[in-house]
């Protein structure tokens, strides 16, 4: 039967080309990153982050004198390949940790499976939900879209600024800040007079900043990681909409700076060091760390690293020290990051327990701007 | 003996589906069971899509939308306000399916009335419209999609779920949907509305003209596929515990089409082959960052070289194939 | 209040126009060939990317005429390998071929370049400055879209009707076959209109780079909203599809005054939806739609 033998063929075809890969003894490490897709903007930093971290610490004689093996697959930023290839990395690779996923969605949906499995998590991801409840098994080490919330409404304070306006993009990164803004709000004294969502294939905002530069507010607030926001800036500046504008931690990419060009002078964002590494005096802690992951950054690819490649080099990092001291027992490594104490990142320095699987604090960032089209501190 | 002959491939799969199962377990592969288990769900919106442009002609662009609708409507229904259906879990998948049916019904009757680059773009503007309310959509969650789907209790003690232990039995579950979708497809393509349906993909005015009400018939088949999808969408949203706008994308849409090109347009049973085979390689990552980009070429590929699908390649296969069934006698 | 109406209003303009030129492409090979070509988004993203990476080393004007000029070979090249020696091929085998293509280019641009934004400085002025109107404001480079726009109508008006080259174009759109015993030789102006559409696309990228900013996967979104402006002006149709276009982004912009951002897309699809239910001939006259299927080109 010929048909038979097609599907004989086809079968083998797939238990070949997906066979796995028996390396002898090495440490295996998933991740799961939005290579491409809609998340690329934030995963491919973190893909190059990792590749460079892995092949460095084996060029350097690798990890308990046994070689890394990073099995990195590119979810494009779809639940269902997460879902997938978390159970592919749990089942049949049996990774000591996984990396990611990217964004937040992803990381919801096997946050359960990781937990159940027993399988160390370390999300890239910002949303709340994803360490609160804590699971005993899940971590993230981006920080907290809380945090961002509360250190723009405490300068939109120090400012006078009372009403604001809001947009998002309708990402989970866009959707996660609006509900921490809709939530601190109140405390702050600020009034969130009208709020909107963008899509990222945007390719104009002015209908919709005029009908928000109609509620007569006193400044924006725009918290997404698109290059859309690119356009908002400049849409403002063309409807003549002189407001100071904030933005989230998701600005923290130079090439935003560089679409929005003039526009994008005077943008008030919080976000980690890194960003301005060179610029933080010599007894910030966490500045030989930053400086030495930019300049490798940079001198691998060529590009300024942004926050996100952050978020890989820390869930990597930790994982390896953790790997580097109790081996690779997974509840000893477990048990271990849940006692990290005073871990220097780039995002902020780590302290985890068991009722906080985040680790950061609110001083992890640092309100920047954009001044002659570079990032700079925030003038106290 | 040509009762036989029809069935082969549903018997074929069948027993495929046993062998591969025992085969896996017993070189201790059984982990591709997820796999698996996922790629069959895809299967059976492509199996639906097939029955539509294989044998009525008519081309959709906007199938996630369906697979979309089904799988939201369950997940909605078994999470929000802490499970609408909380006292009978197992009415959430039906209740999905009837929406479905329903939005393909209203949908259809107009679609199905434009023809060749209209009915295209119709399609594809109505999956993009779902998939923007998705995304503007809280009870829908947005871009993060609907987490924490529960698990769901069928009869005798079997359960949709993607835990471990309950790996092999929801195999069967998804491939025994699957073959019965083969079967129901295989005998609606013999029957009367089979021989109408391809009278209408042979020319519309003739079978018109020979009395076929085509309107209906393209209607019902359109329903019918969009049921096929919302399976599938409902029974993985269940499996996977989850569910993101990415399923709802043109994207998506884009692939079945792909896959049931790649199968032969007017092949189940090749179609099943493919998109079970292509599906199961792709959720493993095994295109890396170029998955997209093999299914686009695949789309050229198969429509420069192949419009009969991969399997209308090999000699031999094509005269015995189940196309010849579907020939006017 | 009338100078905020005045404000939607150019916004509308805005993104209008940015639809209008989109769709102008679409108008162009479906003119000589009867087929939509479904990766003409594609075509944009390339032109801007193009123009973008050679603004570099090149004065502004001059590599927007060498990405024009790049992207419309580009079109010839894939015409040539893609689509020339496929003999009458069905409206189902046509859709799916540049579905696939933009599919390929798309990904083929993500790693020629990368996953980043671009964007082409602006014409005039720069990213802040803008035209004050009775209290509303518009950037110059809306007047650079409309302007080329305009351009791209009258050439292609002109071009359509009184040169003997492209009323053979319509002739061969019409009826392959006859205008091929008329002594027209339709291969090579199926192939002269793929390097038309693709240079009008790479130039209407350019234009809008400024505003819209460039990225590998812009092509699919703006395919869609240049189709529905095409649909909507008829097919075929060029003046009918600006008009269309700007019709649709006031109409988009007025949405967003009463209604969320998030469901703007909703209302103009809706609006495609409704037009091809009850007006399948187009906004504007012109062949019904439900009859271009059974042409078998």
């Amino acid at each position: 039967m010929s048909r038979k033998r097609v599907f004989a063929l086809a079968l083998l075809c797939a238990v070949i080309f997906a066979a796995p890969m028996f390396a002898a003894d090495t440490i295996k490490i998933g991740a799961l990153i939005a290579v491409t897709g809609p998340a690329a903007n934030l995963g491919l930093p973190e893909a190059r982050t990792l590749q460079m971290l892995v092949d460095d610490m084996n060029a350097s004689g690798g990890l308990l004198g046994r070689k890394i093996e990073l099995i990195l697959k590119d979810t494009k930023a779809n639940t269902e390949n997460a879902v997938s290839f978390a159970k592919q990395l749990v089942e049949e690779s049996q990774v000591i940790a996984i990396i990611g996923p990217t964004t937040s969605g992803e990381s919801m949906a096997v946050k359960a499976y990781a937990d159940q499995n027993e399988q160390i998590l370390i999300s890239c991801a910002a949303a709340e939900t994803i360490v609160n409840p804590v699971a005993k098994w899940v971590f993230k080490v981006a920080p907290m879209d809380s945090f961002v919330a509360q250190m723009i409404f405490s300068t939109m304070k120090k400012m006078g600024i009372t009403r604001i306006g809001v947009m998002c993009s309708n990402s989970g990164f866009g959707q996660g800040g609006k509900g921490q803004l809709a939530k601190y709000a109140p405390g702050a004294g600020i009034q969130i007079v009208i709020a909107e969502d963008y899509d990222k294939d945007s390719t104009d905002l002015t209908s919709v900043l005029t009908k928000i530069k109609a509620q007569n507010v006193q400044a924006m607030v725009n918290w997404s990681t698109e290059p859309a926001q690119s356009i908002v800036l400049k849409n403002m500046k063309q409807l003549g909409f002189d407001v100071p504008i904030f933005q989230s931690h998701g600005f923290g990419n130079i090439a935003y700076v560089e679409a929005a060009g003039k526009a994008a002078e005077g943008t008030i964002f919080p976000c980690g060091r890194i960003l301005v590494a060179d610029a933080l005096p010599a007894d910030n802690p966490q500045k030989k760390a930053l400086v030495g992951y930019r300049s490798a950054y940079m001198a691998k690819f060529g590009e300024e690293p942004s926050t996100f490649g952050g978020h890989a080099w820390d869930s990597y990092s930790i994982i390896a020290a953790a790997v580097a001291k109790v081996g690779t027992d997974r509840a000893k490594v477990r048990d271990y990051i849940e006692g990290v104490k005073g871990f220097i990142g780039i995002s902020g320095v780590f302290t985890f327990s068991p009722t906080d699987h985040n680790g950061l604090t609110p001083d992890a960032m640092e309100m920047l701007t954009v001044k002659d089209g570079r990032f700079a501190p925030l003038g106290k | 003996m040509s009762l036989l002959r029809r069935y082969l491939p549903v018997i074929l799969l069948a027993a495929v589906v046993v062998i591969v199962q025992i085969l896996l377990s017993a070189t201790k592969l059984d982990y591709f069971l997820t796999q698996l288990t996922m790629s069959a769900y895809y299967t059976l919106v492509t199996l639906g899509l097939c029955l539509l442009m294989g044998y009525a002609g008519q081309v959709s662009l906007g199938h996630a939308g369906f697979f979309a609708i089904g799988a939201y409507t369950t997940a909605v229904l078994s999470t929000a306000g802490a499970g609408l259906l909380r006292f009978a879990p197992w009415l959430s998948i039906p209740t999905a399916v009837v929406l479905t049916a329903l939005v393909a019904l209203v949908i259809g009757m107009p679609v199905l009335r434009l023809r060749g680059h209209y009915l295209a773009m119709a399609t594809l503007a109505f999956g993009f419209i779902v998939s923007r309310v998705i995304l503007g959509t809280s009870l829908f969650g947005q871009a993060d999609g609907i987490s924490d789907i529960p698990a769901i209790r069928l009869f005798a003690g079997l359960v949709i779920s993607g835990k471990r232990t309950l790996r092999v039995q929801n195999y069967y579950i998804a491939w025994t949907l699957v073959t019965i979708g083969l079967f129901l497809a295989i005998n609606l393509v013999g029957s009367r509305v089979g021989r109408a349906l391809r009278a209408i993909n042979g020319n519309e005015e003739a079978a018109a003209a020979m009395g076929v009400n085509v309107s209906r018939y393209k209607l019902a088949v359109f329903v019918t596929s969009a049921v096929y999808a919302s399976v599938g969408g409902a029974f993985l949203a269940h499996y996977n515990g989850g569910i993101g706008p990415s399923e709802a994308g043109v994207m998506k849409s884009v692939r079945y089409v792909a896959l049931v090109a790649a199968g032969g347009m007017g092949s189940p049973w090749g179609t099943v082959a493919v998109s079970a085979l292509l599906t199961f390689l792709s959720l493993r990552g095994a295109f890396g960052l170029f998955d997209d980009a093999v299914f686009g070429a695949l789309l050229v590929a198969i429509m420069l070289f192949a419009p009969n699908g991969l399997f209308g390649l090999l000699p031999g296969l094509r005269r015995g194939g189940p196309r010849r069934a579907g020939r006017p006698r | 209040m009338g100078a905020q109406l005045l404000q939607y209003l150019f916004s509308g303009v805005t993104t209008g126009s940015i639809y209008a030129i989109v769709g102008i492409g679409f108008t162009i090979i479906y003119n000589s060939t009867g087929i939509i070509n479904f990766a003409q988004g594609e075509f944009l993203m390339l032109g801007g990317m193009i123009s973008v990476s050679l603004a570099h080393v090149l004065p502004l004007a001059a590599a927007v005429a060498a990405a024009v000029v790049i992207t419309g070979l580009i079109g010839v090249l894939l015409q040539l390998v893609f689509i020339s020696w496929l003999r009458s091929p069905s409206v189902l085998r046509m859709i799916i071929i540049t579905i696939g293509l933009s599919i390929l280019i798309r990904e083929a641009a993500l790693h020629v370049w990368n996953e980043k934004v671009r964007a082409l400085p602006f014409w005039t002025g720069d990213e802040t400055s803008s035209l004050a109107v009775l209290g509303a404001r518009i950037s110059p480079q809306v007047l650079w879209v409309l302007g080329v726009c305009g351009l791209m109508v009258a050439a292609l008006s002109l071009f359509f009707r009184s040169t003997l080259t492209g009323r053979a174009m319509r002739a061969c759109a019409s009826n392959a076959n006859a205008a091929r015993l008329c002594g027209i030789r339709t291969s090579l102006l199926v192939t002269l209109s793929f390097f038309i559409a693709a240079a009008m696309g790479a130039l209407a990228g350019c234009v809008i780079s400024p505003l819209t900013q460039t990225q590998y996967d812009m092509g699919t979104s703006l395919a869609i909203k240049g189709f529905t402006c095409a649909v909507l002006g008829g097919l075929g149709n060029v003046t009918a599809a600006v008009a269309a276009g700007l019709l649709i982004g006031v109409l988009e912009s007025a949405s967003i005054s009463i209604l969320p951002l998030a469901y703007k897309d909703v209302v103009s699809l809706a609006i495609m939806l409704a037009i091809l239910f009850f007006r399948p001939e187009g906004l504007f006259g012109g062949r019904p739609a439900s009859l271009l299927g059974t042409r078998r080109a």
